[in-house]
């Protein structure tokens, strides 16, 4: 798994909190750096995709693993 | 780039309603829009510092039910109450935010509460029991918003 600078875990959170609390961690952090996003909400999925292309900010990858979503994005 | 606009009019005061403009709002100003909710009507109801907004399946047979109840009994006496009392339950169970905790992340993020004066005057609303940064206007208020906005929502 690539490396990252900050880590947030959404974990239970639902629809809109993951995309708010990411918003606001990303918004704490330098341009460049990575944020870890865990999220349980299956919503998350294609919300990050949809977060990123508006906002400029690059999803790097985004995984499953054991019923948790995993996203990195690059703040811009 | 330049920003994208959001302008929402809110006309509902029930527990249910109550999320699509603050969800949608919030969502939105993470996203970059600029944003603005007109509140009127039973929307007002929503800009109280104590929200005490109910829920009721009364007129609502689309509204999943954890048993199937005849109207009469849904329409007795402490029904609503407790109707509103589960549906908190199963809201915080599933980790959808509270009505507080989203309309606070609106007013951190800048989204413009608007009352409507007229309605506040009609129903003799006391605007002391309205959050602080509400902004009070009508519908030419709404107008020069809404005019320049990309989406326009009443909900």
């Amino acid at each position: 798994m690539a490396d990252f600078d900050r880590e947030l875990d959404a974990s239970g959170l639902n629809c809109p909190l993951p995309i708010l609390r990411a918003k606001k961690t990303l918004a704490d952090m330098e341009s460049g750096q990575v944020l870890h996003i865990i999220a349980t909400d299956p919503g998350s999925v294609k919300d990050f995709e949809a977060f990123a292309k508006q906002t400029g900010n690059e999803l790097m990858s985004s995984g499953e693993e054991g019923g948790k979503f995993t996203f990195l994005i690059k703040k811009a | 780039m330049s920003e994208k606009k959001l302008a929402i009019i809110a006309t509902k005061g029930t527990l249910d309603w109550a999320y699509p403009p603050f969800i949608l709002a919030s969502t939105a100003a993470a996203l970059g829009y600029e944003t603005e909710i007109f509140f009127t009507f039973y929307g007002l109801q929503l800009l109280k510092k104590d929200l005490d907004l109910q829920v009721t399946s009364l007129g609502n047979p689309g509204m999943p039910m954890p048993m199937p109840m005849p109207v009469l009994i849904q329409a007795l006496p402490g029904m609503q109450s407790m109707m509103t009392m589960m549906m908190k339950q199963k809201m915080k169970s599933k980790g959808v935010a509270s009505l507080e905790e989203l309309r606070e992340l609106c007013q951190e993020a800048e989204v413009r509460l608007v009352a409507c004066q007229m309605t506040v005057d009609l129903f003799e609303m006391d605007t002391k029991e309205f959050i602080d940064g509400v902004e009070y206007g009508g519908a030419a208020t709404f107008f020069e918003f809404a005019g320049d906005s990309d989406i326009c929502l009443y909900i």
